[in-house]
């Protein structure tokens, strides 16, 4: 290989954006056409060891000396059924299977968000306007500001206290963010009516869940019910703070990029690609790690390849690695710890007003979005 | 059925009735019962056919007969109806129609299906080289307004070709079971009697019922049939001189089947012919030039192939499908296709024509296709 030149979004030319875009694309192509029953037993199996630890753990937590474990057991299936299974599924990941119960359309999660609404906000919005501004919801969940290009207002002086906030809630975060509160508590630009027509469905999924946790199972489990509520309190918990904590690290590292809205018009694939490639990052970890994070820590591999069965991410990475090293562009990845630390950091930073926030101007914005922007601050 | 029967049934609906209940739904919510249950006990469903293989034979050399032991879902069939079978292959599933080739009358239980294994068929090729005894399959119930009719006819013609014999044979082995009075004929073709499924069955039935008149039609030369060469009006004039007076069931090859409606028709008697059709017409595959129709069968609109994405020409149409990226990411777009075969604007890979989802945001029909939206 010649020396290898550094390339960011704005030095690429078009022809090198076609050839990465080639690259990538013959990557999916051959995956697809590789899927067979090996990625059918993989989703199979991981979905009876999500049943197993389920049903073992809301039994075990009726039984008092072994409590700790039904709940450590109902956690790990919680995360299992959001993370490897729901989020995967729901992407249309398994699709092909022609599977009505691992379809896309038909799934349904262990979680308050009803999975019509997350596909909107996530494998639509999320997924195709990844880290631009005013179009990827996820930036901040419309709570907290993530970017210097994010006016500043006093409200983010609680960019910490409501990241804990987040972390301890995701489930019924993710579940009200296709609404967009701050729409109609902040901006006044939907109507509470509105609101509320839209919360309707939100409620029903919500009602069941709460329902199925904090009422029926502890009712059956009679004289233990104060242990089993409290156990499922602690699941759900657990459940929420790690899946945010992923999430937080696929897309908010300090040198994760996130771009104005101007990129996206006559975007082409492969800057589609490079906009996924740099909107994103991934962490180390063993085999259990990739599992319980659904695959997530491949956070670059979901994003240029959403739809491909994510415990094939594993396989794929060398070869993305590879093609980042070959183009001159970043493959950004670390250890869990220090994602996180590097993602609490910017947070950290951007709860106070910064010098060089302030609008990207149309013009400059191909140059702006090379830069890493909270490192900017 | 054992003497165990009694106590199983009892214990079962109980079961049944306790896992359909408002609790169990709402303690396996979302996913529901099944989805606990299947993992002990494939075939259980609360709403789905499903059934298992109990066993296997091979008639000739291109074909298998499967016996299915269908679950408690199963509302049993009229003879004649087919079901769609689901078997997966490679970790995809695919449905194909199958015509069940038993008696409605069958005590057992049980459905026996023939599939002719084509060339190039690849449902049909599983089912005879890699299906085991034991699988679980999917069904749906029984389809399709080819039966015999509730009040039974009195003389009773029975056509068929090939692998179109299943659903005349079920409603032949009917016919017998309920002591049939009238005169049936059984007219079949095929090429030889190497070939030729359900042969000793055929001879045992003839032999027994003194009403059953059988003719075998075989198109090879020196078979040992009543009948030689392909179907023309000199057999019906010398062996079924009284066909015009029978109601007439016919399921054959497009050429055969082509054949006798011509006939029936000239004879102003199409009236009495009931006929099912195993295949549509082969489509030519020309991913060029847009051709055929789309069909949107929810909706009940049809529009000319322009030879755009199956969701510009929904939308076309007047209709509102879910999209959100437009361009192959976000899955918003599936929706199942019944019918007819696609081409991957990304890949450029051709579907086939069976039952699958598909994105119709990059998805262009190639020939006619059907949609269910
Ligand atoms: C109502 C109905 C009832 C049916 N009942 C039976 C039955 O009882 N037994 C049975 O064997 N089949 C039956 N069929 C046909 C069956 O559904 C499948 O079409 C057949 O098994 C071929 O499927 P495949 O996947 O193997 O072929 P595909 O992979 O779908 O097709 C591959 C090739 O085989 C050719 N081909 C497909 N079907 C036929 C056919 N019927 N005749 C000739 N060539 C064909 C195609 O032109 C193509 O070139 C029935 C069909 C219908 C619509
Ligand atoms: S609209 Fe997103 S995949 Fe078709």
């Amino acid at each position: 290989m010649t020396a290898i030149t550094k390339n960011t979004f704005s030095s690429l030319t078009p022809a090198q954006f076609a050839a990465i875009g080639n690259e990538f694309d013959a990557i999916r192509n051959r995956m697809r056409a590789d899927l067979g029953e090996r990625d059918a037993k993989y989703i199979r199996t991981m979905i009876k060891r999500q049943r197993q630890f389920e049903v073992a753990g809301r039994v075990m937590m009726m039984i008092p000396p072994v409590w700790p474990a039904g709940v450590a057991a109902l956690s790990v299936s919680k995360i299992l059924d959001n993370m490897e299974i729901g989020h995967n599924v729901m992407h249309g990941q398994y699709d092909w299977m022609g599977d009505p119960s691992l379809n896309s359309k038909n799934f349904e999660w262990d979680s308050a968000d009803t999975s019509k609404n997350w596909k909107i906000t996530h494998n639509y919005e999320h997924h195709t306007y990844t880290n631009v501004l005013n179009k990827d919801h996820d930036i901040g969940y419309g709570l907290l500001r993530m970017s210097t290009d994010q006016k500043w207002e006093p409200r983010f002086l609680a960019n910490l206290p409501l990241t804990v906030l987040l972390h301890t809630f995701f489930q019924h975060f993710v579940a009200v963010q296709n609404l967009k509160l701050e729409e109609v508590m902040i901006y006044k630009t939907k109507t509470p009516a509105q609101l509320k027509e839209e919360f309707k469905p939100v409620w029903k999924k919500m009602r069941k869940q709460l329902a199925k946790d904090y009422v029926l199972f502890p009712l059956l489990a009679g004289p233990m019910a104060p242990m089993v509520f409290a156990g499922n309190v602690l699941a759900n918990l657990a459940r929420n703070v790690w899946a945010c904590a992923v999430i937080f690290n696929g897309h908010f590292p300090e040198d994760v990029e996130q771009f104005p809205e101007s990129v996206i018009e006559n975007e082409t694939r492969g800057q589609w690609y490079v906009r996924q490639l740099l909107g994103s990052a991934n962490f180390s970890g063993g085999k259990l790690m990739h599992i319980m994070s659904g695959n997530l820590s491949f956070q670059i591999e979901h994003h240029l390849f959403p739809d491909i069965p994510a415990h094939r991410y594993a396989e794929i990475a060398p070869e993305v690695r590879a093609i980042c090293d070959k183009h001159g562009l970043p493959y950004k990845t670390g250890s869990f710890a220090s994602q996180t630390l590097s993602t609490w950091k910017r947070i950290a930073k951007l709860s106070l007003p910064s010098g060089k926030s302030g609008k990207v101007s149309p013009r400059m914005a191909n140059e702006k979005a090379a830069t890493p922007m909270a490192l900017a601050a | 059925m054992s003497t165990t029967a009694p106590r199983t049934h009892f214990f079962s609906t109980g079961l049944r009735r306790a896992l359909s209940s408002r609790i169990a739904a709402t303690l396996a919510y979302p996913h529901g019962v099944d989805r606990y249950v299947e993992h002990f006990a494939p075939t259980f469903s609360l709403n789905e056919v499903r059934a298992v293989v109990t066993a296997i034979r091979y008639q000739t050399d291109d074909s298998v007969t499967m016996t299915l032991r269908p679950n408690g879902n199963w509302q049993g069939f009229r003879a004649g109806q087919y079901v769609r079978l689901t078997v997966e292959i490679n970790g995809v599933r695919r449905t194909r129609c199958y015509s069940p080739a038993n008696s409605v009358h069958a005590t057992d239980g049980l459905i026996e299906l023939t599939a002719k294994a084509h060339a190039g068929g690849f449902v049909s090729k599983h089912l005879q080289q890699d299906l085991q005894v034991g699988t679980t399959v999917g069904l749906s119930q029984a389809e399709g307004s080819f039966a015999l009719p509730e009040t039974r006819p009195s003389r009773v013609l029975l056509i068929s070709g090939g692998s179109g014999i299943t659903p005349v044979m079920a409603m032949l082995r009917t016919l017998c079971d309920e002591g049939h009075a009238g005169q049936i004929t059984f007219l079949h073709y095929s090429n030889a009697a190497k070939d030729q499924i359900y042969a000793a069955e055929l001879a045992e039935i003839a032999a027994k019922h003194s009403n059953v008149q059988l003719l075998r039609g075989y198109v090879e030369a020196d078979q040992g049939g009543e009948l030689s060469g392909l179907f023309g009006r000199a057999h019906l004039n010398d062996a079924v001189p009284d066909y015009a007076e029978a109601q007439t069931f016919l399921c054959g090859p497009p050429g055969m089947m082509k054949a006798v409606q011509q006939l029936w028709a000239d004879e102003g008697i199409a009236g009495r012919l009931h006929l099912e059709h195993f295949s549509a017409a082969p489509v030519v595959i020309d991913s060029a030039n847009a051709e055929g129709e789309v069909r949107f069968t929810r909706s009940e609109r049809l529009a000319k192939n322009n030879g755009g994405s199956l969701l510009d020409q929904a939308e076309a149409a007047g209709l509102k499908p879910e999209s959100g990226c437009r361009m192959g990411i976000c899955h918003a777009c599936t929706c199942r296709k019944t019918a007819g075969r696609v081409r991957d604007t990304r890949t450029g890979e051709i579907s086939d024509a069976g039952e699958s989802d598909i994105q119709i945001c990059i998805s262009v029909p190639v020939g006619t296709v059907t949609l269910d939206l």
